[in-house]
């Protein structure tokens, strides 16, 4: 919103009062000032000239040469007008005078001497109007400066509307001016007013509101014989510095008033409007608003109507049908307050956010309606003294906002503030910004007055921060707080997701990305991929990626299909959410998963799987301290980017937190034929419900132990898993350990069998073993392997 | 006999010239001093000599022997030394300026910038809590005191699921459950908890504008917690999040879930507060909303809003992450480019 301070010392005075300071002051009190505009100050030097003579120029058909009278001399001018007459008053920039950027010089034009300028109010900045030159009344002496009358320099400041939006009775200069005399402790003068009580005795119009959910309140006034058509200069200027362009009088004056007090008004052309009914229809209807637009109104809109016409809709324009035009001299004016949801919405439905509907969204005072009107009659009647007023002040209050009265202490605000504010400061304050005051010693009961009242002040924190900003955040002394010292705990969960991380970048060398909570429909449809239907975002601006996703893999296997070209060895992470379908409760089970994958052409699709497999067991191990368990994993078929035979699901103890799959040979041609590709998705909520195993620290024997390496002989097929099953049911406690050192395979040497060499540990706590107490267990082990088939190679 | 030893004596000397490796050596010392060797094979004949001369003859044996070991060990170095330089001569000169291959994992910038703020808040006692991205209404609006009207919940920026719920708009929906889970502190106590997470805004992307982003928010509740603490806190973690002394403005700001509300600016380091294009000639930027915690607010978490006050605050983590590492196009952070995404060596 555009600020004009002349506007604004009209209502408080602020001679002596830096202003550039008084802006910054309100920034840091009420409201971001985003920018200040200087008016006016290249205006220099035009004075009131009066054309004297007028001539054609000889060299052109459009240019005049002019004789303009100021007072102390009369001067030669080229004038290029339309309007330009002998007789015309005009703003005329002298010889070393200024007009917006240009320097006013002695100048040939065509040919003929020129000593100065006719201004248009465009050139003064005044208008966008520069259809001919700015004609004045013929009033003041000539050789006058136009500023001692004008009103042409200003100091406009914009402040940003967002940090208006909770600050209904900002939306005027004469809340503004309300703030800025709290801000510099100087008295806010009352509004001056026409006395509109003496007119009660005359009809009132025949109003209804028929919602009384809706409108809160309308007031309307009828006048005729208005004759003047055009607004003061002053108001036009204030008009057009402000950003409203000015039209003719009446509209001038409802957009004067709604820019002074931040009441919307509206008026209407009074034969065509004599039975008010606001409403709502149940059907769509089509109307024309004033700026020419045939739009449909969607039913349950409120509506300004003459009897069952709709006549505007409410809040947010008017229609076409009833609106003033230069012609118009009778006039019922609305002055009216409106739910600000309401309003927001028809807005919004109709894609017409209007200066009107932009302050009513806000929730306006209602007490402003009466007030408006008084004011407008004011004004128009000073400006227009002949005209008749025909109604009496018509006012249906029909919903009313309760009073709100607020006990607080100052202790309380001692303890808000951590700071002392005194209570003659506190009672200051409060009473300048208009609070009605009660006080008992430190304690004070405080009523809200209207203009706060709609939904800004209800409460002591509201209070507290109206005392706060007029004392100003930057005056604070500022300390820490008193609180104890106590130990925090952190959350292992959180610090696990760090670590798997770390482990991830810094010993496997990844890379973690993100991606999206959806499917990218696009990406998967490239790759083949098939996802399953879960919950959907039911307004998404990209419409085909609706679908949250269930599992992590599709989002990570994007990347590699996007990155396969310029780099295929690639180990990718992300640690993100997936929704796993809905839980009983019909809320979204939302997981927490870790996915990876690892791709390459370099390494064989197996190396990459056992790579994949060896960084699982390394991650569980490093944070939970346990092997996990691999099992072939059948269930994830659902998802065809699994691999039907090598797939397998991971375990912690008896808890399946997860899956590691080499790609599906489908998918993978889809990405690229040479690639190897295995993945793992690991649910992180269910890994952390395992707790981790403490660290159990054994003794080493101080016994040397001796190892022997086996090569044993056994089926292809035969796992390694059920290899050591066997070797376990070997029970001597000599053997402390063993491990797989090689399997070997040969079809040409070892036809349907290989060799799987296991190194073995033998020792004892308690002492050195002798040579024949080894052989013993190498011969028990190597019968219990025979009695289960395998033989030694 | 005494001339046999100065035979052997010139013998050695001339074979030990030939000799070029410690295998020779070795063979040469075995010919001499092995079992069977030259002296050793004197020295057995020690016995049959006379009396008088066995006396002079094991005398000058002994001090051939030890000229010979003191020579072998004397050449031993010297070969050593003859071997080292022959090594070092033939040393393949390496190339170092071929580069080597290094396999460097990353972390997302995101995760770099967010450990190093939860760090910071760390060292200052605040607990770092988590929240879901699906969340329901109650959560991300009502709980914050955004009520069912409010311009904040109209449909285009909040994403909608079938069943009711939303993806988080904003941290503060993490507000609630984060009270309810820890309650009103113990007296004298503090709960100062950090949370950030993923936020969502149905947006269309550009190179300002992304759907999903990170955002940080942090709380801080007690008995007596104030305005006045607010301002200090956030001078003291901002100064440690920037790295430099940061000095503080509030503005009064209008946020449903805190009153009073605050814009947090500021100073600008780029003009050092005399006004340059970055701070629109202010010397200040906008850096962050925050302010005391809505008594409703405070309610809904279960939290007696008459006797417990609190501050929150939120950063833009996304926006925080670009202002660091200086990144112009926010589709960096989702768009999984590993060109882009390899740079980030912490």
């Amino acid at each position: 919103m555009l600020v004009s301070m002349n506007w604004i010392s009209e209502f408080t005075d602020l001679t002596g009062v830096d202003v550039k300071e008084l802006i910054g002051r309100f920034t840091l009190s009420t409201a971001e000032v985003e920018d200040i505009y200087e008016m006016g100050k290249n205006i220099k030097d035009v004075v009131v000239g009066k054309i004297v003579a007028m001539e054609d120029h000889p060299n052109s058909k459009k240019l005049h040469l002019v004789k303009v009278d100021i007072g102390s001399e009369v001067v030669d001018c080229v004038c290029g007008a339309p309007n330009v007459f002998v007789g015309a008053v005009v703003p005329f920039a002298k010889i070393g005078g200024q007009v917006g950027d240009l320097e006013i010089k002695e100048a040939s034009i065509a040919g003929e001497v020129s000593r100065g300028m006719c201004c248009s109010e465009k050139e003064l900045g005044i208008s966008d109007d520069n259809s001919g030159l700015m004609i004045l009344e013929d009033k003041y002496p000539l050789g006058t400066d136009i500023k001692e009358f004008m009103d042409i320099e200003d100091t406009i400041f914009e402040v940003d509307n967002k940090s208006l939006t909770n600050r209904p009775d900002l939306w005027g200069h004469y809340g503004i001016a309300r703030e800025i005399s709290v801000l510099t402790k100087r008295p806010l003068k009352p509004l001056d007013v026409m006395d509109t009580s003496v007119f009660k005795d005359l009809p009132e119009i025949d109003i209804k509101v028929e919602d009384t959910e809706k409108c809160y309140r309308y007031s309307c006034m009828a006048v005729k014989n208005i004759k003047v058509k055009k607004s003061p200069i002053n108001m036009r200027i204030r008009l057009t510095y402000c950003g409203m362009r000015p039209i003719n009088l009446l509209a001038d004056l409802t957009n004067y008033l709604m820019m002074e007090l931040g009441q919307p008004m509206h008026a209407f052309d009074n034969d065509k409007v004599s039975k008010v009914r606001v409403k709502t229809f149940d059907k769509p209807i089509d109307f024309v608003t004033l700026d020419g637009t045939k739009r449909t109104i969607e039913a349950d809109t409120l509506m300004i109507c003459n009897d069952n016409e709709p006549t505007g809709v409410a809040g947010v324009m008017g229609g076409e049908f009833s609106e003033i035009t230069d012609a118009t001299d009778s006039v019922m004016l609305e002055s009216a307050n409106f739910d600000g949801a309401t309003i927001r919405k028809s807005a919004t439905k109709l894609g017409l956010r209007t200066d009107a509907s932009a302050r009513y969204e806000k929730t306006l005072d209602p007490e402003l309606t009466t007030l408006a009107i008084d004011r407008f009659m004011k004004l128009l009647k000073d400006i227009d003294p002949e005209i008749t007023v025909v109604s009496s002040l018509t006012d249906s209050y029909v919903k009313r906002y309760d009073t709100i009265t607020i006990d607080i202490d100052k202790s309380f605000v001692d303890k808000y503030t951590g700071i002392d504010i005194s209570s003659d400061e506190i009672e200051d304050t409060l009473t300048r910004l208009g609070f009605g005051l009660t006080r008992n010693g430190d304690k004070f009961t405080v009523v809200v007055p209207s203009w706060r009242a709609t939904k800004d002040v209800s409460m002591k924190a509201d209070i507290i921060e109206e005392i706060t900003r007029i004392y100003g955040y930057d005056n604070f002394e500022v300390r820490s707080t008193k609180s104890l010292l106590v130990p925090v705990r952190h959350s292992v969960e959180r610090d696990n997701e760090y670590e798997i991380k770390q482990l991830l970048s810094k010993q496997y060398a990844m890379n973690e990305v993100h991606s999206y909570l959806w499917y990218e429909t696009k990406l998967n449809k490239e790759m083949g991929i098939v996802t399953d239907k879960n919950i959907r975002v039911i307004n998404s601006l990209t419409a085909e990626n609706d679908t949250i996703r269930s599992t992590i893999i599709p989002s990570l296997l994007g990347v590699v299909l996007k990155n396969v070209e310029s780099n295929p060895e690639m180990g990718i992470y992300e640690i993100g959410r997936v929704a796993n379908g809905l839980k009983v409760d019909g809320l979204c089970d939302e997981r927490k998963r870790l996915g990876f994958v690892v791709a390459s052409k370099k390494l064989s699709e197996k190396e990459v799987y056992f790579k994949t497999k060896e960084i699982v067991e390394m991650l569980l191990h490093d944070i939970k301290n346990i092997q996990p368990i691999f099992a072939p994993e059948k269930e994830l078929s659902k998802y065809n980017f699994v691999h039907p035979v090598n797939c397998a699901s991971i375990s912690l103890e008896n808890k399946e937190i997860g899956y590691l799959s080499v790609l599906n040979p489908r998918v993978r041609n889809n990405i690229d034929k040479k690639l190897n590709v295995a993945f793992v998705e690991i649910d992180i909520m269910d890994m952390e419900e395992v707790a981790a195993q403490p660290l159990n620290y054994k003794e080493v024997s101080k016994y040397p132990g001796v190892s022997v390496d086996l090569s044993i002989l056994a089926d292809k097929a035969m796992s390694y898993e059920a290899i050591t099953k066997i070797i376990d049911q070997y029970p001597c406690e000599y053997l402390q350990g063993y491990h797989l050192v090689d399997i070997f395979e040969d079809e040409k040497l070892l036809a349907g069998k290989k060799s799987v060499t296991i190194h073995f540990e033998f020792g004892s706590m308690t002492k050195t073993l002798e040579s024949n107490e080894i052989s013993e267990m190498v011969d028990e082990l190597l019968a219990v392997l025979k009695n289960n088939g395998l033989e030694l190679r | 006999m005494l001339e046999n030893l100065d035979k052997i004596r010139s013998k050695f000397s001339e074979e030990l010239k030939a000799i070029d490796s410690n295998d020779k050596l070795e063979k040469l010392r075995v010919a001499f001093l092995g079992k069977k060797g030259l002296v050793t094979e004197e020295l057995k004949n020690i016995k049959n000599l006379a009396n008088d001369v066995k006396k002079v003859a094991g005398k000058e044996l002994n001090i051939l022997k030890n000229e010979i070991e003191a020579a072998i060990a004397q050449y031993q170095k010297t070969l050593e030394e003859m071997e080292y330089q022959k090594e070092i001569d033939n040393a393949e000169v390496y190339d170092y300026s071929i580069p080597s291959e290094k396999p460097v994992g990353t972390l997302h910038p995101i995760s770099i910038v967010q450990k190093q703020i939860e760090d910071i808040f760390k060292t200052m006692g605040f607990v770092i809590e988590d929240g879901l991205e699906i969340q329901t209404e109650y959560n991300n609006f009502e709980a914050v005191n955004i009520p069912k009207n409010h311009p904040a919940r109209d449909m285009q920026d909040t994403y909608y699921l079938e069943n009711g719920q939303i993806l988080k708009t904003h941290t503060s929906a993490a507000q609630n459950t984060i009270m309810k889970k820890y309650g009103a502190p113990n007296p004298g106590e503090t709960l100062k908890v950090l949370f950030p997470g993923r936020c969502f805004r149905n947006e269309n992307l550009d190179a300002s504008h992304e759907n999903t982003f990170f955002q940080l928010e942090g709380m801080m509740i007690g008995e007596d917690i104030s305005i006045s603490n607010l301002i200090y806190f956030m001078r003291v973690l901002l100064t440690e999040v920037f790295e430099r002394d940061v000095k503080v403005r509030l503005r009064p700001g209008y946020f449903p879930f805190v009153e009073p509300g605050f814009e947090l600016d500021i100073n600008c380091e780029i003009c050092g507060g005399d006004g340059c294009t970055t701070c629109k000639n202010t010397g200040w930027i906008e850096l962050l909303p925050c302010g005391m915690i809505h008594p409703n607010v405070l309610s809904m978490g279960g939290i007696d809003p008459e006797k417990y006050t609190g501050f929150a605050f939120g950063l833009g983590l996304t926006r925080l992450a670009m202002m660091k590492y200086n990144i112009k196009d926010i589709r960096l952070f989702n768009g999984g480019n590993l060109k882009q995404l390899k740079q980030f060596v912490k």
